[in-house]
């Protein structure tokens, strides 16, 4: 499987949220057996150690009107000897065949203004074009430049899929898919909402809407995002597949609306109510929190045969003012739930392994995990403790709760020791997505 | 002279929001299923409150006097008719027009507060008086505790309130070996009348009366007036307690429930000694036989006629007894509406709703119970009471 992906940002070259995301998914595409090729603006003459990437101001453009279009990639590589330029030379696909009329067709405005685009960009043959590769002010044009060596590139290069992350590539994507034939997913890393609210710039909302459209699969970063996608852009949501990146909590406290009572916490517990999860070590060890420190919450996450008996419990307990019940959620909730909290606790008798503390770490939230979960053996920096150790829980959340630099550090601490694990994790995903459509 | 005295309950609680969940906390402070109580008072209203109006007036205007009724018609279901149904209103105070209805007290909001709070209770009773006598014109002398429950201490508080009247279960762990069918007096009380309902006939009709398999079917006015008049020469007062929805919403039409209803007067009363009466003319007619001594809380719900079907379970407990915790907040609040919505609250049908008693009665809670599990009712009710409180708390901040 060989994907040919389009990003803005790409470390060590320029690396703000969007290039440490597309990093990750490359990681764990690679660690996949994917073949990435990641092509942004400019390397500015470095190179990544790791990664196959392209300067899109190393490629030269091709003349529109001299290459007949051709699906396949490798013959269009030949095609490209027939006619004497090699894959370096100057050769320009042509909207003309049978082939690219069903492209044409699929949105023939689209192609006339590609070409005409195209044609005065390439009033030169062979010629390179610059790119700043920031986000300043010739931004537009150089997204326009970015999609025209898109079309060459989606000449020259062999690839399976299209990856386009974010807006910015997005016409780059559609133009590789136009050229190519081939099926292409967009990334959704942030919307136009996201970043501008209601004041959001029309133009890049087309882009956005123009990608989402065309693409044969949306990867949103988050339920919250997939419902804009749906909701502000009009998609099918059957078209949309949600699939987590590391996720910032400050963003998702604020998507979500969500206000506390001044310094109040929360603790979460998630996951289905069973034996095996040991939720009844969780509300013990809640309430004897409850009887040192006031201001805290905690809620228990989901639906189980002993979730009666916890309801129960609690009820004895008297804490109802400070202990919740969810019941079982899904998506926005999952996500809204995370945000709310400020500390997780898996307290499992036994676990395989225990995907949940993996999840709570992606929503940047210290955990506390039990000895007897397979997640400790990889989570080496995580505050453990026997799951039966009711006091010692209680006594490690309250450290927990009350010093925010030690839950800071736990957080980075097993972040980074997951890293790989969780660019694993979301690379195998995007595989299968990719299998799906090839 | 024996007497039949019919009470009648009428009551409709202010239903929640069945999904309110722990992301509402906080964020959303409509707690009410408007759909859900609307639909059911519509229903019910049809179903039974207009056409037994309708027919309780006819039989009035039939007997020329003679035939009387009761009602205790609680505040949340009043608030409902003035908000869904007026014309059901209209029709009970045509009711009160013809001088042989008398109206009861309870607590306005159907509720336990005899138990938690004494000064909440009394707050309770005097709006609920207030509201009938605004209503229907009636400043009550009778008064009648949520579900009848009832011990000696209520009574006490009752008389000092200056009642005449009061009902109560005539349980047979109360009651021992005497007759219900007597005039008594609470132990402890030197003016209250005490009125125990006669379970076995009351119940003959309110729970019996469409039942194929019990023997005694099908009931007839004329079989059931010769019940009634089986009681002369050892007995003098008849108390048929039940709920008003037993016609035509618990025992549907199609049972004879109302053929049965319009023929019984009639029946009764052409035995020269019987006569209906309120609970209000008792003392014109009898005086206490004996004193009745219930130190322990009765009530006329389930076969334990005790608080279980509220109160007792872990669940039960911590709802009621945080939402009584927090009446010093909400009254220091001073904002009317907030009180209202937490006296709502208050009404019992949400702890019965959290009942896990699943034997016998089970199905009558079943029945009764919009949610799926008591846990699930348990959470809902938790979730608006942590909503309300924190509105109470930051209304308190800004004062």
């Amino acid at each position: 499987m060989k994907v040919l992906m389009f990003g803005w940002e790409f470390p060590p070259f320029i690396s703000g949220g969007l290039g440490t995301a597309c990093y990750g998914v490359t990681k764990g595409l690679i660690n996949n057996g994917v073949e990435v090729t990641f092509v942004i603006p400019t390397r500015r003459g470095r190179e990544n150690a790791d990664v196959r990437v392209l300067g899109a101001d190393e490629v030269p453009l091709l003349r529109i009107e001299e290459i007949p279009f051709i699906r396949d990639s490798k013959l269009m590589k030949k095609r490209a000897k027939i006619i004497g330029i090699s894959s370096k030379g100057p050769v320009s696909p042509y909207y003309t065949s049978k082939g690219s009329m069903r492209y044409m067709k699929f949105d023939a405005s689209y192609a006339a203004k590609t070409r005409r685009v195209a044609t005065r960009i390439n009033a030169e043959r062979g010629s390179i074009l610059e790119f700043a590769g920031n986000y300043g002010g010739r931004l537009f044009e150089e997204v326009e430049n970015y999609g025209a060596v898109a079309e060459s590139l989606a000449f020259l290069e062999n690839f399976d899929i299209i990856h386009a992350h974010d807006w910015i590539t997005f016409p780059a994507g559609v133009r590789a898919k136009l050229i190519s034939g081939k099926p292409l997913v967009v990334h959704i890393h942030a919307t136009e909402f996201d970043r501008s609210g209601e004041n959001m710039n029309p133009h890049v909302y087309n882009i956005e809407k123009y990608g989402m459209q065309n693409a044969d699969k949306i990867i949103a970063v988050s339920y919250y995002t997939k419902n804009i996608i749906t909701k502000r852009y009009g998609i099918n949501p059957k078209k949309i597949e949600v699939i987590h990146n590391a996720i910032n909590r400050e963003k998702q406290i604020q998507r979500y609306n969500i206000k506390k009572k001044n310094g109040e916490k929360t603790v979460l517990s998630l996951g289905r109510v069973t034996m095996q999860k040991g939720p009844d070590y969780f509300l013990e060890a809640a309430n004897l929190v409850l009887k040192k420190i006031k201001n805290v919450r905690f809620v228990m996450a989901g639906s189980g045969d002993m979730l009666p008996k916890m309801i129960s419990r609690m009820a004895e307990l008297k804490i109802a003012d400070k202990f919740h019940f969810t019941g079982f959620l899904k998506g926005m909730e999952v996500e809204k739930i995370y945000a709310m909290s400020d500390l997780y606790v898996m307290p499992s008798v036994s676990e395989p392994f225990g995907l949940t503390a993996f999840e709570a770490l992606l929503y940047d939230i210290p955990i506390i995990i039990s000895k007897q979960s397979g997640v400790s053996e990889v989570l080496r920096n995580a505050v453990m403790v026997d799951f039966w150790d009711v006091k010692k829980l209680a006594g490690t959340m309250i450290a927990l709760l009350e010093n925010d630099k030690l839950a800071r550090r736990v957080v980075e601490k097993c972040q980074e020791e997951i890293k790989n694990i969780s660019w694993n994790n979301a690379g195998y995903k995007i595989k299968k997505l990719y299998e799906a459509l090839v | 002279m024996v007497s039949v005295c019919f009470y009648f309950q009428v009551h409709q609680p202010f239903r929640l929001r069945k999904d309110y969940s722990f992301f509402d906390i906080g964020a959303n402070h409509f707690y009410e299923d408007e759909d859900a109580n609307r639909e059911v008072c519509n229903k019910v209203s049809r179903k039974c409150y207009l056409p037994t109006n309708q027919a309780m007036l006819e039989l009035i205007q039939k007997h020329k006097g003679k035939f009387k009724i009761s009602y205790s018609v609680t505040g949340v279901v009043l608030e409902q008719f003035e908000r869904y149904n007026p014309e059901v209103l209209e029709s009970f105070k045509r009711l009160a027009e013809t001088g042989c209805v008398e109206f009861i007290n309870e607590t306005y909001y159907h509720s336990l507060s005899f138990i938690y709070s004494k000064p909440e209770f009394k707050k309770q009773v005097i709006k609920h008086r207030q509201k009938i006598k605004e209503l229907f014109g009636q400043t009550p002398k009778t008064f009648r505790n949520t579900e009848l429950i009832y011990n000696n201490d209520l009574a006490k508080f009752i008389e000092d309130m200056g009642y005449k009247t009061i009902l109560a279960e005539g349980a047979d762990q109360v009651l021992g070996w005497r007759s219900p069918n007597f005039l008594y007096q609470p132990a402890g009380c030197y003016k209250l009348n005490l009125l125990m309902k006669n379970y076995k006939l009351s119940d003959d009709i309110a729970f019996r009366f469409s039942n194929r398999g019990w023997n005694e079917w099908p009931l007839t006015a004329d079989k059931f007036a010769r019940w009634v008049h089986g009681m002369s020469g050892n007995g003098e007062i008849l108390n048929l307690f039940m709920d008003y929805e037993t016609f035509g919403e618990h025992q549907w039409e199609d049972t004879g429930i109302f053929a049965f209803l319009k023929a019984l007067p009639e029946k009764v009363l052409k035995h020269r000694d019987f006569q209906f009466i309120t609970p209000g003319e008792v003392s014109n007619y009898y005086t206490p036989v004996a004193k009745i001594n219930v130190p322990y809380f009765v009530s006329w719900a389930d076969i334990e006629r005790d608080l279980t079907a509220w109160i007792g379970n872990p669940m039960q407990n911590s709802a009621i007894e945080m939402a009584y915790a927090m009446e010093k907040e909400v009254m220091a609040s001073k904002n009317q509406e907030l009180i209202d919505v937490w006296r709502k609250l208050l009404t019992s049908d949400h702890f019965y709703y959290i009942c896990t008693k699943w034997f016998s009665d089970g199905d009558v809670h079943k029945y009764f119970n919009p949610y799926e599990t008591p846990f699930d009712a348990y959470v809902v009710y938790t979730n608006i009471l942590n909503d309300l409180k924190l509105t109470i708390e930051q209304l308190i901040h800004q004062q």
